[in-house]
């Protein structure tokens, strides 16, 4: 029994920690480094749902996000972004933008059902965003401008599946939605 | 050679201490300066970054949205997204609120929330804009770390009988 306590003594305890030690630190940068990169470089969403069809699939889909261009301000009407849902905060939406601040949009309030159109202006900070498929989906339509602050990304570029890879054309929309 | 050798590790470890820094500040908890009198008297009125109030804001509220009335959050303005504001949270998703000085009430559409200003004669807040979504708030303001006459947990506080529930 002593001997068994004495080998264990033996062992390089104060290596084996520094060693633990390391080996989290290593762990935790890595970490810190995915963090930073996913948060201010690029990134990758997974979208469903039909709202933007057909420039995205109804489920599946992976893009990438450029996260430079949002916090530069770089996001143009036709962009796709993806940004925090108004209506619920933990949910991520990806949606075209169709008009900036200042500007006026013109839009089909009820699609399916009726012709007529409404004129909005875009307040100050806000931004116009609709789904590519009028019919199914849930946007500025239905909740009004957005503030700027809750785009977190531009989408440039399907990743997968392989078949559909390339880049998301910025400025469909407008011949799509008439 | 061997001093090139010296000045790329530095460049690294300080490198590696920002990303780190970084990480911290966006999960976890960071640093503001608060100005401006919308606040006062929990913050101190002024214009100066510098001479403002610094604070603690935790983020960890973020990852399931939990606020209690009263907290106070600090979160981007609607109208500039590169803005930051403080404000005091009155109410949630699914309340009504009375508006001051009017007997109207107002239901706070799902996923916003109401803000105001503790100064209400001083304060640019939701009477102002309205209610904000609740994916503009970057954090909560736990504590103030600087002037050190003021260090302390910033307490809750609700102004009372303006909402109800139903």
């Amino acid at each position: 029994m002593s001997g068994f306590f004495r080998r264990v003594a033996a062992l390089p305890w104060r290596s084996i920690a520094g060693e633990a030690f390391s080996g989290t630190f290593l762990v935790a940068q890595a970490f810190c480094a995915v963090h930073v990169v996913d948060e201010y470089v690029c990134s990758v969403a997974f979208t469903e749902g039909p709202n933007m069809l057909p420039a995205i699939n109804l489920a599946g889909d992976v893009v990438a996000v450029d996260k430079i261009s949002a916090r530069l301000s770089k996001v143009a009407p036709g962009d796709v972004v993806l940004m925090v849902s108004p209506l619920d905060p933990s949910r991520p939406i990806v949606k075209r933008i169709l008009g900036m601040e200042g500007d006026s949009v013109t839009y089909l309030v009820d699609p399916g059902n009726s012709d007529t159109s409404k004129t909005v202006t875009v307040p100050q900070g806000h931004v116009w965003v609709q789904g590519d498929n009028i019919y199914a989906s849930r946007d500025s339509r239905l909740f009004g401008a957005v503030p700027y602050g809750l785009i977190t990304g531009k989408v440039f570029c399907r990743v997968w599946p392989p078949k559909g890879f390339g880049p998301i054309d910025s400025n469909q929309s407008q011949s799509q939605s008439q | 050679m061997g001093t090139y050798h010296h000045l790329w590790s530095i460049a690294k470890k300080n490198a590696m201490a920002v990303v780190i820094g970084i990480t911290i500040s966006d999960r976890f908890v960071t640093f503001v300066s608060v100005t401006g009198e919308s606040m006062h008297p929990t913050f101190t009125g002024t214009n100066s970054v510098w001479r403002g109030d610094f604070v603690l804001a935790e983020r960890r509220c973020l990852e399931q949205y939990k606020f209690s009335h009263g907290d106070v959050v600090l979160f981007k303005c609607p109208s500039n997204h590169k803005e930051l504001f403080v404000k005091r949270l009155i109410a949630l998703p699914g309340e009504w609120i009375q508006l001051p000085g009017s007997l109207n009430v107002t239901k706070i559409p799902e996923g916003h929330c109401w803000v105001e200003g503790d100064n209400p004669a001083r304060s640019w807040d939701s009477r102002a804009f309205g209610p904000i979504p609740l994916g503009l708030v970057q954090g909560r303001v736990t504590h103030i770390i600087w002037p050190p006459s003021k260090i302390g947990q910033v307490e809750r506080k609700m102004p009372e009988g303006r909402i109800s529930s139903d």
